[in-house]
């Protein structure tokens, strides 16, 4: 026998770049992060760059036009509308973040459980998404925003309900197909206890895939954060919200269009900007 | 024969919940320091049989009769080594982990004892400094991986479902010569499931040939290889495919 080294070489299946190598190399990502990132930027730097103050009203310079004073005009309390539209996206996109954590955690916990027990954690906690899903999601909403009273509170109990639904059916579906991988019956076979096997193995195999789903139901909170705050149930003013400003200039879509479109895009932008990173995470994710 | 058997599978029956029989009446017993071949075609039940030994029957599957009775623990090599391992946990961390909770010891014992046996089953040095993926190894190393998690448990009985099936010739050979190897030092009974005899007759001293869920011959790997009572088993030693004569070489 030929003794070709003295020490068997480990093998890799392909050349490992790095992370950010990887993410270069993804359009989606770049781009999303880029138009997310400038978003953030310019909300933790607006006091800076603004002299105005958001809810400060000027009667005199009402429902002025785009100028060099005022970048995007002023509203019908002549308060600066740029300044308004970034401290709206601070309080928009704090919500949505916040609002996020804790049905992100509880429906990938709940969906873990579901698909590696089986049986009747399955049966039950099914059953309870499938009770959810079949209202119309913004019934739901508006129902319990009612409920639970206007304002940022409501918001964050209405998610808490029913925001987990999302993720726990997407990770009871990956957890039940992982189940069924060799590895996890390995693992078992092995002595390891289940809560272990759960938190440290399958946890890792399905976050991926759950982080995608974030992205795209942070979108789907955004936009019903707005539509709160443009029904009036949502968070209520002086402080600054894309929704509530969308129907404030709803009066004047005539003469001062820019009032509800300009809240309107930022919307959309933030939308796509969002959709584009999770698109982006997926993309990353599979081609490792 | 003076010891008692530490495995004894008595009338084993295996159904489908809609009744469908996958393994009927199966008998075989193991001694200390035995080692068994199962062997048969795909669909005879030799897997089967092999994982409900462990209890590890899939979802459908039912044991419907008989008996299973092992006074010491068994552990698994599965037939595809890179499907036995989470491939987002490191396999230095896996086998430590394994024995951590097998071994009782604290987290630092644990992987000084993974790292050593890493070394028994001839591992690459290299894997001390640096935790590899799974992806990040051959196949023939995720399966001696495997055997490593396998020999953490510290099993009286290894139960092999195909270990070689899925690798490629050279590397089956060194998988067999490690478990062979390591059956001498540590002294584990084995249940050998393949559907190669040659492999087979090699690693055990009795066979048990398989065919639609019946045992059809049993005995020593010797006297069945020479003298096959079994119309099933003479035409599987005679399925082995010899080399073809190459043309023009004379």
């Amino acid at each position: 026998m030929k003794m070709i080294g003295t020490e068997p070489r480990l093998y890799e299946e392909h050349l490992n770049p790095t992370l950010m190598n990887r993410i270069l190399k993804i359009p989606s990502l770049l781009v999303g992060g880029a138009m997310f990132a400038v978003l953030i930027i310019l909300a933790v730097s607006i006091p800076f760059i603004s002299p105005y103050d958001p809810s400060e009203q000027n009667l005199s310079a009402f429902l002025q036009p785009p100028s060099a004073e005022h970048w995007l005009g002023t509203d019908q309390l002549g308060r600066d509308l740029f300044t308004r539209l970034i401290y709206a996206a601070r309080t928009d996109l704090s919500i949505m973040v916040l609002a996020e954590i804790v049905p992100f955690c509880m429906g990938i916990l709940l969906g873990m459980l579901a698909g590696y027990y089986g049986k009747w954690v399955d049966k039950i906690i099914s059953l309870i998404t499938d009770t959810f899903i079949a209202f119309p999601f913004y019934l739901i909403v508006i129902i319990v925003a009612f409920a639970s009273g206007a304002g940022e509170r409501g918001i964050y109990i209405t998610f808490m309900l029913v925001g987990w639904i999302v993720f726990a059916r997407v990770v009871r579906g990956l957890s039940a197909s992982y189940r069924k991988q060799e590895w996890v019956a390995s693992a078992q076979t092995l002595g390891l206890p289940g809560i272990r096997i759960i938190l440290r193995h399958l946890l890792p195999n399905v976050l991926p895939q759950a982080v995608v789903v974030l992205m795209t139901d942070m979108v789907g909170l955004l936009v019903a954060i707005v539509t709160l705050g443009y029904l009036g149930i949502g968070i209520a003013p002086p402080t600054p919200d894309w929704g509530t400003m969308i129907s404030d200039g709803q009066s004047f879509i005539t003469t001062a269009w820019w009032l509800s479109a300009v809240p309107g895009f930022a919307v959309v932008y933030t939308g796509i900007a969002l959709s584009l990173v999770g698109d982006g995470l997926a993309d990353l994710w599979r081609k490792k | 024969m003076s010891t008692s058997p530490i495995l004894e599978v008595e009338a084993l029956s295996l159904s489908t919940k809609s009744n469908q029989k996958l393994v009927q009446d199966v008998h075989f017993s193991l001694g200390r320091g035995e080692s068994l071949g199962l062997v048969g075609e795909s669909g005879s039940g030799k897997s089967l049989t092999l994982r409900s030994i462990l209890g590890l029957l899939p979802s459908g599957v039912e044991q419907t009769g008989g008996s299973i009775r092992s006074d010491v623990s068994s552990a698994m090599v599965f037939q595809d080594p890179r499907g036995a391992l989470d491939p987002l946990c490191t396999v230095v961390k896996q086998l430590a982990e394994v024995v951590y909770y097998r071994q009782k010891l604290s987290r630092k014992a644990s992987r000084v004892a993974a790292l050593e046996l890493l070394e028994l089953l001839g591992l690459p040095d290299s894997l001390k400094r640096e935790d590899r993926y799974p992806s990040q190894l051959s196949g023939g190393q995720c399966q001696r991986v495997v055997i490593a998690l396998a020999l953490a448990c510290k099993p009286g009985i290894l139960l092999c479902d195909e270990p070689t099936t899925a690798l490629d010739v050279t590397v089956q050979q060194q998988i067999i010569e490690t478990i062979t190897r390591l059956q001498r030092e540590l002294g584990f009974a084995m249940v050998f499931v393949t559907h190669n005899l040659a492999i087979a007759a090699t690693l055990c001293s009795k066979l048990c040939v398989m065919k639609q869920g019946r045992i059809v011959e049993h005995g020593d790997s010797l006297a069945i290889l020479q003298n096959p009572q079994n119309p099933y088993t003479q035409m599987l030693i005679n399925s082995v495919l010899p080399l073809p004569e190459l043309e023009g070489s004379e």
